[in-house]
């Protein structure tokens, strides 16, 4: 893996290969290459590097309550208590590796009394410190094993003080004075004299829920019933957490191992199972179950902050049944179908608004006020045929005859220079509120800068 | 005795264009737009208007009368089953106050019977935009909107009540600027039926 640091790639991280023909992590990539011309190397990618550690540190709780993250590429839990459980220590750093090995995660790890200790141990070596023992393994490492900068390990390394045991002879006063505070910090650390928590995060909460059954199962009704039961499951978790979901996933695992996914989204964040268990019928109706379905799933795939309300307040229930509404219809049509205006700001009377899904947007109130004439119903510009006249007299129009009663106009609306729009590619136009003596009012237009004298009608006036 | 309920509800059906509430009705002619905006802009409530996506007839937000535009809820359904299905699931929905939408196909008795029975269902009225002549016999009104040719300065339209299953058919020519509720009925320039008497 290399990454790109300071305009040049550098090694970021390499395989067991890789270290025995002497490259090391942090190297120039050219360098690397002239070293090993059979180098093969990816970009590294450090957001989804994180999300693997996170992955693997959830993992690794298995081992300890208190997992955490040490750095980009470490972990850290507190087993404090755990070893017997897997019947020693020794077996269950042996479990750990056995079972990273397995899964191809190259690891190393180590056991020790201090956070610090465990930290170098595994660097160096690996294994277990018994108890007691953390000076006399420790201390022929070098000092680099102490978490501290490179600058400062080199700086001791200048003064002859090179391992740890080192360290622990000289008076502690003139070190913390050259090298700071943090140089002692991390002895003390790393020797036992100075705690150092494991701090683990909280968890962050999960809302997935999943049911496995002993038979399997086909039937929509008996699907169903499972589902609602890990509907309300999954619905105290988010209530717990003050959460609403907006969009929920549904798997069903097949007899097989195939797995069929029913996807919902909701019009709004909502935790009540009775709504969202509706929704999901139609998409669990047609799942095929194959030999049967023995495993369910139910997740929530995107959700936001929700707080609770008062019940029972008809306004807000009005408003529940229209988003159950749009969840509904948009669930079959998609949720981009349901619509709803929102003004924008242009002259051009196809873009004077905005379609929006109406999910995503709240309603805006349109100005009101003085506004230009404008005709309620709009199409793409369809051109009259048989016209007469300027403005036309008489023409036609969708097969229709018209006679002009009435013409107001000229009415010059200008293209905007800086949307590229195909349909206003013939400059500005002249549009006519024509009425007919047939009764429609229409919007006509000509193009005078094209040079056409072909007429188009755009819209019709209430 | 009539109770002031009473009095409310036969008001209201006294409004010769008044759509009878918790039924569908169907509207065809050109002005049917028009008219549908009209019935909109009287009634509280979100209004959803229901229309095929390959519709190229699109309303104008910016020219819709007051407070239409920002409750309007618009919904492009691929096909006239969906179509047909997302209008039945509108007209059951309580919140909703009006259901407008445009097929392009004859509406079928049964389909225009299980309208009705959900409208009935979410005390939600109904519009349908109906071609001429397309309409289903299970429409509880069919009113027949086409705009006039007008003096200076005014918009008529003739809305022709031609089906009516509760009631009279009626026949108006109005004057509506398309801003608010409120409309102008234009008096009928009339013949007598009989001729008048010649004078003794």
């Amino acid at each position: 893996m290399t990454l790109r640091a300071s305009n040049a790639e550098h090694l970021h991280c390499l395989n067991k290969a890789a270290t025995a023909a002497g490259l090391h992590p942090g190297m120039p990539l050219a360098d690397a290459r002239a070293v090993c011309p059979a180098l093969s190397t990816r970009p590294a990618d450090l957001i989804r590097e994180g999300r693997a550690l996170e992955g693997l540190r959830r993992w690794a709780s298995r081992y300890g309550p208190h997992a955490a993250k040490d750095g980009t590429d470490g972990l850290v839990v507190d087993v404090s208590g755990v070893p017997h459980l897997f019947g020693g220590e020794a077996e269950l750093l042996a479990d750990l590796e056995a079972r990273c090995e397995r899964t191809g995660v190259g690891a190393k790890s180590a056991i020790a009394e201090t956070r610090g200790g465990a930290w170098a141990l595994a660097r160096h070596g690996g294994g277990v410190i018994p108890e007691g023992g953390l000076l006399a393994r420790l201390g022929p490492m070098p000092v680099s094993a102490l978490r501290i900068e490179p600058a400062v390990a080199e700086a001791l390394t200048r003064l002859g003080l090179n391992r740890i045991v080192d360290l622990t002879n000289v008076p502690r006063a003139p070190l913390a004075r050259r090298f700071g505070a943090d140089l002692l910090l991390r002895l003390d650390q790393a020797l036992g004299t100075q705690v150092e928590p494991v701090a683990a995060g909280s968890e962050a909460p999960h809302f997935g829920v999943r049911m496995t059954l002993p038979d399997p199962i086909g039937l929509t009704a008996d699907v169903m019933g499972v589902l609602d039961r890990l509907l309300v499951r999954l619905c105290d978790r988010l209530a717990s957490a003050r959460m609403g979901a907006r969009a929920v996933r549904l798997e069903l695992q097949r007899v097989d191992r195939s797995a069929a996914v029913v996807d919902v989204g909701l019009a709004r964040a909502m935790r009540d199972p009775a709504r969202i268990s509706a929704l999901f019928l139609k998409g669990v109706d047609e799942v095929d179950s194959g030999f049967g379905i023995d495993g369910l799933r139910l997740t929530a795939t995107m959700t936001e902050p929700l707080a609770p309300e008062q019940i029972g307040n008809t306004e807000a229930r009005a408003g529940d049944e229209l988003s159950d509404l749009i969840s509904r219809i948009g669930n079959r049509l998609g949720f981009d179908a349901v619509q709803r205006f929102q003004p924008a700001s242009s002259r051009i009377p196809e873009r004077s608004f905005v379609t929006v899904p109406a999910v995503s947007a709240p309603p805006v109130p349109f100005p009101q006020g003085r506004r230009p004439r404008r005709p309620i119903t709009l199409f793409p510009a369809e051109p009259l045929t048989q016209v007469s006249g300027n403005p036309p007299a008489r023409f036609s129009w969708r097969r229709m005859g018209f006679t002009t009663l009435r013409a107001h106009g000229p009415e010059r609306i200008t293209p905007e220079w800086w949307c590229d729009d195909p349909a206003w590619r013939s400059g500005v136009r002249d549009y006519w509120r024509v009425e007919t003596s047939e009764g429609p009012r229409l919007w006509l237009f000509r193009t005078p800068q094209s040079g056409s004298r072909d007429w188009y009608a755009q819209g019709v006036f209430l | 005795m009539r109770t002031l309920r009473n009095w409310l509800t036969y008001e209201s059906h006294a409004d010769p264009l008044h759509l009878l509430n918790s039924r569908v009705h169907e509207v065809e002619g050109r002005g049917r737009i028009g008219f549908a905006l009209f019935q909109a802009a009287r009634l509280a409530g979100p209004v959803f208007w229901i229309m095929l996506a390959h519709d190229r007839d699109r309303l104008l937000p910016g020219s819709l009368p007051e407070g239409v535009a920002g409750r309007l809820h618009l919904i492009e359904a691929p096909g006239e089953t969906d179509l047909l299905w997302a209008v039945e699931e509108a007209l059951r929905a309580r919140p909703v106050s009006l259901v407008i939408a445009a097929p392009e196909k004859p509406i079928t008795l049964t389909a225009g019977r299980r309208l009705q029975l959900a409208a009935e269902a979410g005390d939600t009225t109904g519009l349908m935009l109906i071609q001429e002549g397309r309409g289903s016999n299970a429409a509880e009104t069919r009113w027949k909107c086409d705009p006039l040719p007008s003096p200076a300065d005014s918009t008529r339209h003739r809305w022709a009540l031609s089906k009516n299953k509760k009631g009279t058919i009626i026949f108006c020519d109005v004057s509506w600027n398309g801003a608010t509720a409120a409309v102008h009925l234009v008096p009928q320039a009339r013949e007598r039926c009989q001729p008048e008497d010649p004078p003794a």
